[in-house]
């Protein structure tokens, strides 16, 4: 957990950790005991002190502009989370990536991990009341196999799915998946109406994304371009006594900063993805009336990095990519710059996945030693001490850690000799497109490591993956042994198995540096005090809202 | 002269300037770097070639440029604006949705600078050097040079933040699930502020020229006239001087048109007002080329029409025009 005030995380910071909300001050013991014997005695008095869920309200939401569609089924990214209130999924998460019964209420794995099946809820029907049977999740796993941008990453392996009965989908592998699981969340496995969509019509253009029949907790009512959406409660969920809330209306603002004085006006209640700058944050904490926390997006598991283009010089060559490394000094861009803020980040996992590992080289800030890197690498000093002149890309969003950064970079890679020309993208296209067709030298860069390593991290070190296209292996890095690593891992069940294959693709990552890594983002959720039970397990705001009720 | 000709003549021209603007936007936006293939495909993603090259085909993206712009053109003639990549949906309906309230907001603006802009410069104009006079200099030159998502800015800070006296975004409150009167006046409870952050500038602009213009003809003989004939100082000014004076204000009205269609895209941008420019910020950002080509041409038309209107008016204006005859 992150202390605000005080700009460390706790130990707590880990998934599983307390809620955070504002942090008290240190109170003295007699104060302490007054306080804990005062709230026992109103809490005793009254007995609605301590609230109980409720039903009713409307919870306004902040979102960005650019909503496409609503339909996850064919689109990832920030705005596929709203598809999420809409269809229901096979499985949920809770904060420890663990499995839990959603629309599918149990399941049986065969001996040799090549079966899953599932057996749904008897009274799950979509919106429109046609009952949702296992066809139905037979196509959606197709749908979103051949056109969601990891299709092939969650079910290559997918050979096909049986439906014996209406009520049992039998998911039969090629070979062990291991990601199986984790990507029948309804964010990435929506579970979609086949009577609707397998009409033929091409389903990443189907007019009814833009007004989908639903499976979740909240049925579409109204969609106005540009302003809002708005969400009614399904009254027919398959979940007895939920969802809570009467409706959901997704505000959309242009600019984060309205959005966050929208949240402080009471004009939303809700804000996830909060665009406020690290240095806010404890200032927002400080508001009586808003409640911050940073937890609910392990499962994406965003990680900021320098990217290296590894086909031409410098940087095709180690020597000159571990002296930028020992350049930086992490601890001061993380603690100083950022307030603490971002944790550090040291290889290709995210800290919350459950493969991470410790003990990676940290590369600690060493100027001499890196220009004595350059000095091998044949970068001698010219009598302006200047080595070599590079230019760093940098995108527009994540913009503390990446804009910021990237100004950091170029003062402290002075000192060593490397100029360094800066080269901010107008916007995200400009941007996607000189990476994706590998027309830059270095850039800062972040890419969502998604709940297992299978779904988000393969995919930036293959070498079957170097594609023109952003948060592909853009980079051009190929190893034989990561290889291998990541395919052994690909099809492993065994999880100390999995964690050995990982920790040695770590080690060569950390190692051979193809991407530099600088932080974990952390993303900001604001919500108003009122706004109880928010989704803070590992998919956050990108999971059903079924739980959320208003204390007002 | 008669004004069929002149009009005849200026659609012509009008025409065969839309044509030319609708080339140029078509090549302008295609240099543009970025691939809107990526963003059709989704955001923070792994997308494969084959789903990019998919959607490359089904748009009509991977076909040669002059390609694209021979079926853009034939289509446009058939009165179809084409399909948003982005938004998956007819252009014209897109447009359509939105030019609403951007009529709205640009017109209201507009009412609210020419009005009190001129009576700003008929009252600078009475005593010059006066204190309303250099209040109005000053006022005008704060509203003019500041950027407009600036004055937005500042304005939402002051009277909705600080002073919640109007609200922060948006065109209604979803939350009031108002109809009829009711949600007239939120709309126009709404409206205030983006329309007063763009009128300030056109205001700024209004007064000083309104202002110019009357300090020019209160120095006329037939005012002094008109004083010597005992007039009120009121009936002077409003019913002598002003129906002269104000033929400068608006022609200026009608050329700033285009100014105030790019000024309300950031206006809007700002307060999040649902119309054609903040979906054209959106398209942009997205390489959204069909949309971005469509409400092009529809700020063309508007624009080109508004020109057109300003000729018309200044003849209704000023029967000299009408007759033909210049001034002396």
């Amino acid at each position: 957990m992150y202390d605000f005030r005080t700009h460390r995380h706790s130990p707590l910071g880990r998934p599983g950790g307390r809620p955070s909300g504002n942090p008290a001050r240190p109170l003295p013991r007699a104060a302490a005991l007054a306080t804990t014997l005062c709230l026992v005695l109103a809490a005793l008095a009254f007995p609605a002190f301590a609230a109980e869920p409720r039903s009713g309200g409307t919870l306004v939401v902040a979102g960005g502009a650019g909503l496409r569609h609503l339909n996850p089924a064919v689109q990832s990214g920030a705005h596929a989370g709203l598809g999420v209130q809409l269809f229901a999924g096979l499985v949920r998460v809770d904060d420890g990536f663990r499995p839990r019964p959603y629309l599918a209420e149990r399941w049986e794995i065969s001996g040799d991990g090549l079966s899953y099946a599932f057996h749904l809820v008897p009274n799950a029907r979509f919106h429109d009341g046609t009952p949702i049977t296992s066809e139905d999740v037979a196509f959606s796993l197709a749908v979103v196999k051949r056109n969601h941008p990891f299709g092939m990453a969650m079910f290559d392996a997918v050979d096909r799915v049986d439906t014996p009965d209406p009520l049992t989908a039998v998911i039969r592998l090629a070979r062990p998946h291991p990601a199986l699981m984790q990507s029948l969340v309804p964010l990435l496995m929506p579970v979609i109406p086949r009577h609707v969509f397998g009409d033929g019509r091409d389903p990443k253009t189907h007019p009814m994304n833009a007004a989908p029949v639903g499976s979740g907790p909240f049925r579409f009512k109204e969609w106005v371009r540009g302003q809002h959406v708005i969400l009614e409660r399904n009254d027919d969920f398959f979940i007895e006594g939920r969802p809570l809330l009467d409706r959901i209306v997704v505000k959309f603002f242009n600019l984060p900063s309205v959005r966050m004085l929208a949240l402080e006006k009471g004009e939303v209640d809700y804000y996830p993805f909060a665009g406020v700058r690290f240095r806010d944050v404890p200032r927002i904490a400080d508001n009586p009336d808003l409640r911050v926390s940073t937890r609910g997006y392990e499962a994406l598991g965003p990680l900021n990095y320098v990217e290296f283009n590894l086909r031409e010089p410098p940087f095709d060559d180690l020597r000159v990519r571990r002296a930028v490394a020992y350049a930086i000094d992490q601890d001061f861009l993380v603690n100083t710059l950022h307030g603490g803020l971002p944790r550090p980040g040291y290889g290709p996992l995210h800290r919350s996945s459950p493969f991470h590992s410790d003990g990676l080289n940290r590369y600690p800030v060493d100027l001499d030693r890196a220009r004595k890197l350059l000095d091998d690498a044949g970068y001698a000093p010219d009598a302006e001490g200047l080595r070599l002149r590079v230019v760093l890309d940098y995108p527009p969003f994540h913009v503390d850690s990446l804009a910021t950064g990237a100004n950091y970079i170029r003062a402290q890679l002075k000192k060593v000799g490397i100029a360094v020309d800066l080269r901010p993208a107008a916007d995200f296209p400009s941007w996607a497109q000189r990476i994706g067709s590998w027309d830059y030298q270095f850039t800062m860069n972040s890419h969502w490591t998604y709940p297992d390593p299978v779904i988000g991290v393969h995919r930036i070190y293959l070498c079957g993956n170097i594609r023109k296209t952003v948060w592909s292996n853009t980079q051009g890095y190929c190893n034989e042994r990561v290889d291998a690593l990541l395919r052994e891992a690909e099809s492993t069940i065994d999880v100390p198995t999995r964690k050995a294959l990982y920790a040695e693709f770590q080690r060569i990552v950390n190692r051979e540096l193809p991407l530099y890594f600088i932080n974990e983002e952390p993303y900001v959720t604001v919500s108003r005090r009122y706004v109880m039970d928010l989704p803070e397990t590992v998919w956050g705001p990108m999971q059903p809202m079924d739980r959320v009720w208003l204390d007002r | 002269m008669q004004l069929a000709p002149i009009l005849g003549r200026r659609l012509l021209g009008a025409a065969a300037l839309i044509l030319a603007v609708l080339v140029l936007n078509f090549v302008l936006i295609r240099l543009a770097p970025g691939d809107p293939a990526l963003t059709i495909a989704g955001g923070m993603g792994g997308i494969t070639e084959e789903i990019l090259r998919d959607i490359r085909q089904a748009y009509g993206l991977d076909r040669p440029l002059h390609h694209q712009f021979a079926l853009y053109l034939e289509r446009m003639l058939s009165g179809d604006l084409g399909h948003s990549l982005f938004f998956n949906a007819p252009v014209i309906d897109l447009i359509l949705d939105r030019l609403g309230p951007t009529v709205l907001l640009i017109m209201t603006a507009m009412a609210i600078a020419l009005t009190l802009g001129t009576y700003l410069g008929v009252l600078a104009s009475r005593k010059p050097g006066g204190f309303v006079t250099n209040l109005v200099t000053v006022l005008s030159l704060v509203g003019y040079s500041a950027p407009v998502f600036w004055t937005g800015i500042v304005l939402l800070l002051l009277f909705s933040a600080t002073i919640p006296l109007f609200p922060l975004s948006g065109m209604y409150d979803v939350r009031a699930d108002s109809a009829g009167l009711l949600l007239a006046l939120d709309i126009a409870h709404h409206l205030a502020l983006p329309a007063i952050t763009l009128a300030i500038v056109f205001l700024a602009q209004y007064s000083r020229i309104s202002r110019a213009s009357m300090l020019d003809v209160l120095g006329a003989e037939y005012i002094r006239t008109a004083r010597a004939k005992g007039l009120s100082d009121r009936a002077v000014l409003f019913r002598h001087a002003l129906p002269n004076a104000i033929l400068p204000v608006v022609t200026v009205a009608g050329l700033q048109f285009g100014n105030m269609l790019s000024g309300a895209v950031l206006v809007e941008v700002v307060f999040n007002w649902p119309g054609l420019g903040q979906l054209a910020f959106e398209s942009i950002l997205r390489r959204d080329h069909p949309t971005v080509l469509g409400i092009l041409f529809f700020a063309t038309v508007m624009v080109v029409a508004a020109d057109l209107l300003t000729d018309i008016a200044y003849g209704i204006v000023d029967p000299r025009i009408r007759a033909g005859t210049s001034p002396p």
